[in-house]
């Protein structure tokens, strides 16, 4: 991980659309600039925070995976 | 040097430079709700809490089979007269009593579905739809269907909009928002 999150989603395990709603969530009590991390296991979340990033302005900086674990890191706009 | 010889460059058209610049703005939508059956409303929920979540300005106009969903699951029997009365009772109004279009059998199939649902992880249509309420969703009942059924705002769930009617829908439309029907 390249910086330290603010906030931590584990949406492990949570299907369509949980892992994008729980980060809206978080994202609503976090200061401009500050650091999301969230942690999904649906596959669909790839595509869907890719769109999500680009809806909202909030800026997805990195996205792994390990072991069927996503990890992603946002920024918020 | 003719107009038509002029350089075109950003510089040379800075209202373009500076649309381009601008974020776009989110999409606002305007759902109507319109089916009571439990597939429908999953689908209208997942969607609505999703642009919630999206930061688009959602409206959801609950309207017919739609408004029973957003009836208080506690309620068991709506309506002024014994038609009205009848009809609550021949389909129990509530999120929490939706019925499949098929597959219903006599309630076994909402219950498989609920059932896969909590083993897969998939919220219930009440879950997402209190998500999207939380999101800055909009639910706003139609007041010809609360008029038919007789339902009073005190049976509808906390948290809606003003009954409002079809001009009112169009007229979110005609201001830009996308229609979704379901």
């Amino acid at each position: 991980m390249t910086q330290a999150a603010d906030v931590t989603v584990d949406a492990r395990g949570l299907n369509c659309p949980m892992p994008i709603v729980k980060t809206a969530q978080a994202v609503k009590g976090l200061a401009s600039g500050q650091i999301l991390e969230v942690l999904a296991t649906d596959p669909g979340s790839v595509k869907d925070f890719a769109a999500w990033s680009k809806s909202t302005g909030n800026e997805l900086v990195e996205q792994t995976v390990d072991g069927g674990v996503y990890h992603f890191i946002m920024r918020k706009k | 040097m003719t107009v038509a010889e002029l350089p075109v460059t950003p510089e040379a058209m800075p209202v373009l430079a500076s649309e381009h610049e601008e974020e776009t703005k989110p999409q606002s939508l305007a759902f109507i709700c319109y089916s009571g059956d439990l597939e429908k409303t999953w689908a209208g929920m997942i969607l609505a809490s999703t642009a919630g979540a999206m930061g688009m300005p959602t409206k959801v106009f609950v309207t017919f089979w739609g408004l029973q969903t957003f009836v208080k699951d506690g309620k068991r029997v709506t309506g002024d007269n014994w038609m009205q009365k009848m009809l609550s009772i021949m389909s129990r109004p509530g999120i929490a009593h939706r019925k499949l279009s098929k597959m219903n059998f006599l309630g076994m199939g909402p219950w498989m579905m609920r059932k896969l649902a909590k083993q897969y992880n998939v919220s219930s249509p009440k879950e997402l739809m209190e998500m999207a309420q939380a999101l800055g969703v909009e639910f706003i009942p139609c007041q010809m269907t609360m008029d038919l059924f007789g339902i009073k705002r005190e049976d509808l769930i906390d948290g809606m909009g003003e009954p409002v009617g079809a001009a009112t829908y169009l007229g979110f439309v005609s201001e830009g928002a996308s229609p979704i029907f379901i």
